[in-house]
């Protein structure tokens, strides 16, 4: 293969798992405070409206993403109220903010299907963004790229190096311990919510401003739930959630080019691709039961009742 | 020890408080005034109110009326960190350790003030040399026993530089040996000043103990007493108020058949917190009480499951009922074969919460054929009903009737439900975990006559507990199990509480010659 | 400050208040949205739940819309009972549409009625199947059947796509995505004049009517629920995970597949592209406000059928987005799910402690 195809897949695999390595690095951290959020693919449905609707009104993508972080983290605390205050099934509310999310998103973004946008800048690095393959990839990317990739490495940090990370994988350990030691166990996993919904509405905005731009119903087509698969993959370690979302943003990109060069396989069996990979990911990482007992926060998705 | 205080301020005086629950008097105008390098005895049954009063203490709960002093000022303790800034410690019964999690990270949540990891291992590793309570502060939680998880929580307390030590049943899950070595470590710190609240509901450990004594009865303060001046049959009928009765025993057992057979019994769970049994031994006969003793994480967990049948074993012939092989079959095949089980967990495992008393009836019971619950796939509600009435009936269960949810009666109230639901069957082998833990004396002492009735009609009994007294007073053999290894029985009237201890610590080979030498 | 104290038993006015409540809370907000968006927000509630079934079709049509929410929350309850998390039914819906549909296609052409309940029986086996892959999953391997369901749905939809556009393609069709339409006695024919309510809202009804005899009297039901409340205590008493998990993914996978034959061969008549609005996921709202009860989820089922043509009707006649829809329907699950801790718990004030 030519070496700018290469370089073009690769590209295409970084653009194309950006918006799960955010919403993934989120609920890492939302699981590991104990709390099941499965409404992702709600929240970053959101965040693309959002981003983009504000971005087309003020022409200011950094608004755009600034103010998905903010839906996003609305939605999410939408979550938290049913959950954390009202004791509410995480799993119930957690698929009803992903039906409520389909329906907010397609009701705002409703005058804006098919409007174009330009996608965000690349940042070029005058020297380094010419070396061949690595040049673009390493060198040539738009901000957001570099963000996520710096939240990865201050979510990684933050859990394992400071003490507030340190609570909060208490608090995901065992919620009454926590409890009886004085945290406010409600008030961080609050916190820890809003911070996963506030990163997938960032992952969402990143959808529909950089990597197809434009605004369509139901555009993220899954990721949220894969970034979740994500969560699973990793067995709750963040340098493994890394790992996951280009895994899975590969396939993607693996089935699009295939389709492109025309493999004789009809195109929606290869768009079952990401679908079926994170299936079989799944699989193969739950068969280790042990492992999964080793590194899955104790009170993930139990009801907290502090009296 | 100290008797008397140093100077006259008390370290902490509480006057008057009362909280109530829903339901629940918890404390009813409770006082208390402890000096400083006193250890100071909260006395009580389950469901007295010592657990609340020293919440409130703490600052978990907060009281509805009256006032805490704490070295003569008047304080509002509005959360556990306040309780810490003020020096107050406590080591809970319940540890509140975070299994995943490190020693030192484990001390380090519950200090305001942990500072850079580092030093925290040094001062970790300071204190507990000082104290004589050996901690690795790297290991994980999960690899520690329960005695070691406890140094952790009174390490993390000592930490914290308390002026008050609250110890909520520390001794419960502590081997004698352990026991004694605590009981060292806490002299050591009240002769530093320091003053210590010990909850417990252990006499003899109050009497060895204790400077002074409170005794709470249904949230009030009943009595006051220097232990070591009172017996303990004084004490415990404060604690009751009324006498004590012991049970009756029938005459000795009657050697009757093997019901339960275990031949090299050995688990193997997946989880990486469990404790596998490796190659237990064992014979119930028909007519005898057994026990296993054993702190708990001892394997107990892993050798009821594959009792019970919940944990299916590689090896039909691990566990035999009558002499028939069951280890490859599940609870519904046990049960057929007269096998009844109580388990250790009530709310969760032996019943449903959220399920009506009827409802509990039929899950163990749907098997027995006598009762009839279900008919061609559907269930005999009524039938289920009338079997719930009928355990409530005869084993005192005081409830509202069938359709009471599990969840609303007392400990002591479904225990005695599940005891009662699993004797009714008529059960040629009675498999019971912790038959009394957290129950109360009247509804303890009723339990274990009704076993020993059980066994003296024929049934074979195995006993799984913690309480020492307890299987005393149960059982004719006992064995031990410490990290999955299950020992060889011995006549429960031919050992002692310390040989007992020994083998719970783990010295299995000393014990060994121990018997040989006495036989 | 509030706070929530236990009920010592769940309050059985509650649990028939609750959904009711949310459905006021939820009408409460929807007059904010309407009015956010700039229409008359008490035209607009009549435009959404009143002037569409002012008339026999729109009655029909309400019928139309609940029978596959009924038949496939019907199933979804019986696994939220047992916390079995399907919530690919949608997906098992497609698998229904293409099993049952295959057979109506075969015999286009040449057939009797036998064809019809031929189609039904394959299209609870297609459905049951897609469902059978989780609970497979699930039991050998241990993988979270929520985030497998889901997958599987992309896939079947993807199935389906291929399937319209390549061998089924209708070649009268003008390349639309769309296979030929069933001949007579392989389709299910309006039971009304003036309707399009088939025969299938009948078996949605029965559906549910076994459902509850499931759930209420059947030994299977009662060891899905303790499976539900208390997983030790079920393996305490010997009921076996893996079996509930396989009972309920088969049973709610066929019924979500025999709800996507009667779309196909009821309403659209042949097999298209899109054979659900997302039935499959608005049946976990169904499922939800219907408190996981048959009775609970028929009347609910009508309820979000209603704000379906509601929606439909309000684009038309108000130029209000369609998508109006699914805001309710989500706003009408969490404010059900907020009211739900009024069951199990009281709301007091918080009394501040009297120390010194």
């Amino acid at each position: 293969m030519h070496h700018d195809t290469v370089t073009a897949i690769l590209l295409s695999t970084v653009l194309a798992s950006t918006p799960m390595l955010f919403a993934a690095l989120g609920e890492l951290v939302t699981e590991k405070s104990g709390v099941l959020n499965l409404g992702v693919e709600g929240m970053m449905l959101i965040g693309a409206v959002i981003g983009f609707v504000v971005t087309a009104a003020t022409g200011s993508a950094i608004l755009g993403v600034i103010l998905a972080a903010v839906a996003g983290a609305l939605a999410s605390g939408i979550f938290g109220v049913l959950t954390l205050l009202l004791l509410a099934n995480q799993v119930a509310c957690g698929l009803a903010l992903t039906i409520f999310g389909i329906g907010l998103s397609a009701l705002i973004g409703k005058p804006f299907i098919g409007k174009p946008l330009s996608a965000l800048p690349q940042l070029h690095i005058s020297g380094l963004s010419d070396i061949p393959v690595i040049g673009p990839l390493i060198f040539g990317q738009d901000a957001l790229v570099y963000i996520s990739i710096l939240m990865a490495i201050a979510v990684h940090l933050f859990l394992n190096r400071t003490r507030q990370g340190l609570i909060v994988r208490a608090v995901g350990e065992s919620h009454d311990a926590a409890h009886a030691l004085g945290y406010p166990v409600v008030g961080i996993r609050f916190l820890a919510v809003m911070f996963g919904g506030a990163m997938s509405g960032i992952g969402g905005s990143y959808l529909s401003l950089a990597y197809t731009p434009l605004w369509s119903e139901g555009m993220t087509a899954g990721r949220g739930w894969i970034a979740l698969a994500c969560v699973t993959f990793s067995t709750w370690r963040s340098a493994r959630v890394v790992l996951g979302a280009y895994l899975f943003g590969f396939f993607t990109i693996a089935q699009l080019h295939a389709q492109a060069l025309n493999v004789p396989i009809p195109p929606e069996f290869l768009s079952m691709a990401p679908y079926l990979a994170t299936v079989l990911v799944l699989v193969i990482i739950s068969r280790d039961a042990t492992r999964i007992r080793m590194h899955a926060p104790a009170s993930l998705g139990r009801v907290f009742h502090g009296g | 020890m100290a008797n008397a205080p140093s100077g006259n301020t008390p370290r902490l005086a509480l006057r008057g408080i009362t909280k109530q629950f829903p339901g629940c008097l918890a404390n009813d105008s409770v006082d208390l005034t402890l000096a400083p390098g006193e250890v100071h005895a909260l006395l009580g049954e389950n469901g007295a109110g010592k657990s609340t009063l020293v919440k409130i203490i703490y600052g978990v709960q907060h009281a509805d009326a009256g006032t805490i002093e704490w070295e003569g000022q008047p304080v509002h303790i509005g959360n556990p960190a306040q309780a810490r800034r003020l020096g107050v410690g406590m080591v809970f019964q319940h540890f509140s350790l975070f299994e995943s999690l490190t020693v030192a990270e484990n001390i380090a949540l519950g200090l305001d003030n942990p500072g850079p990891m580092k030093d925290l291992t040094k001062r970790i590793v300071d204190v507990s040399q000082r104290y004589g309570l050996a901690l690795e502060p790297t290991r994980h939680v999960h690899t520690l026993s329960v005695g070691e998880r406890q140094r952790v929580e009174i390490v993390r307390c000592l930490l914290g530089e308390p002026r008050l030590l609250i110890m909520d049943e520390p001794t419960s899950v502590l081997t004698p040996q352990e026991v004694e070595r605590l009981f060292e470590t806490l002299r050591r710190l009240s002769s530093e000043g320091k003053t210590i609240l010990y909850i417990s509901h252990k006499l003899e450990e109050i009497r060895v103990l204790c400077d002074n004594a409170t005794v709470l009865r249904g949230g009030k303060v009943v009595g006051k007493c220097d232990p070591k001046m009172t017996s303990a049959r004084a004490m415990a009928e404060m604690m009751i108020g009324t006498e004590l009765s012991s049970p009756q025993r029938l005459g000795p057992a009657v050697e009757g058949a093997p019901m339960l057979e275990l031949v090299r019994l050995s688990t193997t769970s997946i989880d990486p917190f469990a404790t596998n049994v490796k190659a237990a031994n064992l014979t119930v006969r028909a007519g005898e009480i057994v026990g296993i003793a054993g702190v708990a994480g001892n394997g107990q967990a892993e050798l009821l499951a594959a009792l019970s049948g919940e944990d299916i074993l590689p090896d039909p012939n691990m566990v035999k009922i009558e002499g028939k092989p069951v280890g490859h079959v599940g609870p519904r095949e046990r049960r057929m074969m007269g096998m009844s089980f109580v388990p250790e967990e009530r709310l969760g495992r032996g019943t449903v919460p959220e399920m009506t008393l009827a409802d509990n009836a039929l899950l163990s019971g749907y098997m027995v054929g006598e009762f009839a619950m279900l008919s061609s796939g559907m269930v005999r509600s009524d039938r289920a009903q009338d079997y719930a009435a009928k355990v409530i009936k005869t084993f005192n269960v005081a409830a509202r009737g069938h359709h009471s949810l599990a969840r609303s009666l007392s400990g002591g109230n479904l225990q005695k439900f599940i005891i009662g639901r699993e004797m009714m069957f008529k059960p040629r082998l009675l498999v019971v975990a912790q038959p009394t833990w957290g129950v109360d004396a009247g509804a303890a002492a009723s339990i274990h006559q009704a076993i020993i009735d059980m066994a003296r009609a024929g049934t074979a009994v195995l006993v799984v507990s913690q309480d020492l007294d307890e299987l005393f007073e149960l059982c004719d053999r006992m064995a031990v199990i410490y990290h999955g290894r299950l020992s060889d029985t011995q006549e429960a009237k031919g050992t002692s509480v310390e040989a007992i201890g020994l083998l719970m610590g783990g010295v299995f080979g000393q014990q060994d010659e121990d018997t040989n030498a006495a036989s | 400050m509030l706070r929530l104290e236990a009920r010592p038993q769940p309050s059985r006015t509650m649990v028939l208040a609750t959904p009711v409540l949310a459905v006021v809370l939820t009408l409460i907000a929807g007059v904010i949205m309407f009015a956010i968006l700039g229409a008359d927000p008490l035209e607009a509630l009549y435009a959404f739940f009143i002037a569409p079934i002012d008339n026999l079709y729109g009655l029909g049509e309400l019928g139309v819309k609940a029978t596959p929410l009924v038949l496939c929350a019907v199933g979804l309850s019986i696994g939220f009972r047992a916390n079995v998390w399907n919530i690919g039914a949608e997906g098992q819906l497609v698998m229904g549409a293409i099993f049952g549909g295959w057979i109506g296609l075969f015999h286009n052409g040449g057939g009797g009625i036998w064809v019809l309940p031929l189609m039904f029986i394959a299209s609870a086996i297609g459905g049951a199947f897609w469902g059978a892959i989780p609970a497979f999953l699930k039991t050998r391997f241990n993988a979270n059947e929520i985030l497998t369901s889901l997958m599987l749905t992309y896939v079947a939809q993807l199935f389906l796509n291929y399937l319209v556009r390549g061998p089924w393609r209708n070649p009268q069709g003008f390349n639309f995505p769309q296979s030929k339409s069933f001949d007579d006695f392989a389709a299910i024919a309006p039971m009304f004049d003036g309707t399009r309510l088939g025969f299938g809202f009948i078996v949605a009804l029965v559906a549910a009517f076994a459902g509850w005899l499931l759930m209420s009297r059947s030994f299977l039901g009662f060891q899905i629920k303790v499976a539900g409340l208390a997983p030790a205590a079920a393996g305490y008493a010997g009921f076996s995970a893996k079996r509930l998990t396989w009972a309920a993914m088969l049973i709610s996978g066929g019924l979500a597949g025999m709800a996507g034959l009667n779309e196909v061969a009821g309403p659209i008549g042949q097999v298209v592209a899109v054979v659900s609005p997302g039935y499959g996921f608005t049946a976990i709202i169904v499922a939800f406000l219907g408190r996981l009860h048959p009775i609970g989820i028929i009347i609910a089922a009508l309820l979000i059928a209603l704000s379906y043509i509601g929606g439909d009707a309000a684009q038309m006649s108000m130029n209000l987005p369609v998508a109006v829809s699914s805001v309710f329907q989500g706003m009408l699950l969490f404010f059900l799910l907020g009211c739900e801790v009024l069951i199990r718990y009281r709301i007091r004030p918080r009394l501040r402690a009297a120390t010194g």
